[in-house]
């Protein structure tokens, strides 16, 4: 492997629906309302990283569902993980969850997930923007942080140190969807019979999950009326709204919020949350 | 004495729960400055999240405050406004006095940011006495201008950047409440003292 030292641009040719930059996140500022962002599959982008022998704290690229066209202006390996899809260079098929050195000049093409939704490109180097408030991610509720790529964006690339040597292509399993619950501070807010119903309840992906939740459409669970002041809300929360379907709170929930948090998922499986489509049906296990 | 109650929020976090916002705001105040290890200290309006916490030392620790009441010093930052929010006449409504006395009471009191939400660097101000309480707009305004000053419930706040709101709004302040460049980018973080002055 060469050692390169120059530093170089990637150019966004076509951002796909939505793509950001995620490193592991902005932490410490939740008591003034600035959510914590970062990537939504924490495993994925992290192989990716690994794979081009990037730091832990290297921003990766995160698409959503529809893949990101981009072309470096120097000579790069990248990786590409998380939702699978096909990587062309230069029209070219390149292995998803393997690093690919691709010369100055070519397109790179990311792929619209074929299963998940989420994929992430590493670049060795790391991508340099500046970061705010100590992360390079963007968060899409307040939008603290770099904005969502766009058509003609230049991202430097950091230099980059000695590459390791190439491993090999990482096949990553699919996880049964099923997400862990413990039982959450509000459970109480539950009714008598609310809690035990969940276990083992299947619940459909709403359309309109994000990175601020993933909204799940089931069996109504009833709570108990009257009014909850707002309280600091963590990852994996769920809350229970009026409507009675959960919402799973992800990287970017807001800080604070009023409706009870009936249950917490289990941090293990909130990589899962990241990759479940629209209408993809999640089974609920309590633990 | 103040009541505590800490609740587990999965395997690394801890709600504390307590009598108000003044309350959850000297409680975080204080478990930063005892040095608890957190990612994250979020009071709210009766609570205090610790986040990325080992739970038995939040156990262990947070009676103590219970216990002896301590009041961490917090500094007081005096915001200069322009009273001529398009409620002002609203809120004098409310508190049956003239729009001078609004002005009056308004900048007699001191304030104290307990809590952000909304948006980053809102700061819930707490300091209106209970009788001086008002409702929010029935629907929301589409923008509000950043630095306005509005009330809602008993509660002040100044909106940091633009967003929709539904506070009455008093004034309008040039104070920048919100810089991510700044070492603390929240004007008013928690645990702040807040007096407004009246500019001409």
């Amino acid at each position: 492997m060469t050692v390169e030292r120059c530093s170089g641009s990637v150019e966004v040719v076509d951002p796909g629906p939505l793509s950001t930059l995620q490193d592991r996140g902005r932490r410490g500022w939740a008591h003034l309302g600035v959510p914590r962002a970062g990537a939504l599959d924490r495993g994925a982008a992290a192989l990716a990283r690994r794979l081009v022998g990037g730091g832990p704290d290297d921003a990766v690229i995160e698409t959503t569902v529809g893949g990101v066209v981009l072309r470096p202006h120097r000579a790069v390996t990248l990786a590409v993980t998380g939702a699978t899809c096909v990587v062309r260079v230069d029209g070219r098929a390149v292995a998803h969850g393997a690093p690919a050195t691709v010369p100055a000049g070519v397109l790179v093409s990311v792929g619209p997930a074929v299963t998940g939704v989420r994929s992430y490109v590493a670049f060795a180097g790391g991508i340099a923007v500046a970061p705010v408030l100590g992360s390079r991610s963007t968060d899409t509720l307040a939008w603290v942080g770099p904005p969502r790529l766009a058509a003609g964006d230049l991202l430097d690339l950091g230099p980059t140190g000695r590459l390791p040597e190439p491993p090999p292509a990482v096949v990553v399993r699919p996880r049964e969807p099923v997400l862990r619950l413990r039982r959450g501070p509000r459970a109480d807010w539950l009714d008598r019979t609310g809690w035990s119903r969940l276990d083992g309840a299947s619940y459909a992906v709403a359309p309109d999950s994000d990175r601020i939740g993933l909204r799940l459409i089931g069996a109504r669970l009833e709570r108990r009326g009257g009014e909850l002041a707002s309280e600091g809300i963590v990852l994996g929360a769920v809350q229970l709204p009026p409507s009675g379907q959960p919402v799973v709170f992800l990287a970017d929930h807001p800080t604070t919020g009023g409706y009870p948090v009936v249950a917490v998922v289990e941090d293990d499986d909130i990589d899962l949350c990241a990759q479940l489509r629209p209408g993809d049906e999640v089974r609920l296990r309590v633990v | 004495m103040s009541d505590v109650r800490v609740v587990d929020v999965g395997t690394r976090a801890c709600l504390v729960e307590v009598d108000d916002a003044v309350a959850a705001a000297s409680l975080a105040s204080w478990v930063r400055a005892a040095g608890l290890p957190a990612e994250e200290v979020v009071p709210a309006a009766r609570t205090v999240l610790l986040d990325g916490v080992d739970r038995a030392a939040v156990r262990e620790l947070v009676p103590r405050w219970a216990a002896q009441q301590a009041v961490p010093p917090s500094p007081l930052v005096r915001v200069a406004v322009r009273y001529s929010g398009p409620d002002l006449a609203r809120v004098a409504d409310h508190w049956g006095c003239t729009t001078d006395e609004v002005v009056d009471l308004h900048t007699s009191l001191e304030f104290t940011s307990t809590f952000c939400g909304f948006a980053p660097g809102f700061a819930y101000l707490a300091g209106l006495p209970d009788e001086r309480a008002v409702p929010r707009l029935e629907s929301p305004r589409a923008r509000v201008a950043p630095g306005s000053v509005g009330l809602a419930d008993t509660w002040c706040g100044v909106y940091p950047t633009a967003s929709p709101g539904g506070w009455l709004l008093i004034g309008t302040t040039d104070a920048e409440l919100w810089d991510v460049d700044r070492a603390e980018p929240a004007l008013l973080a928690p645990g702040t003292r807040v007096r407004f002055e009246a500019q001409q």
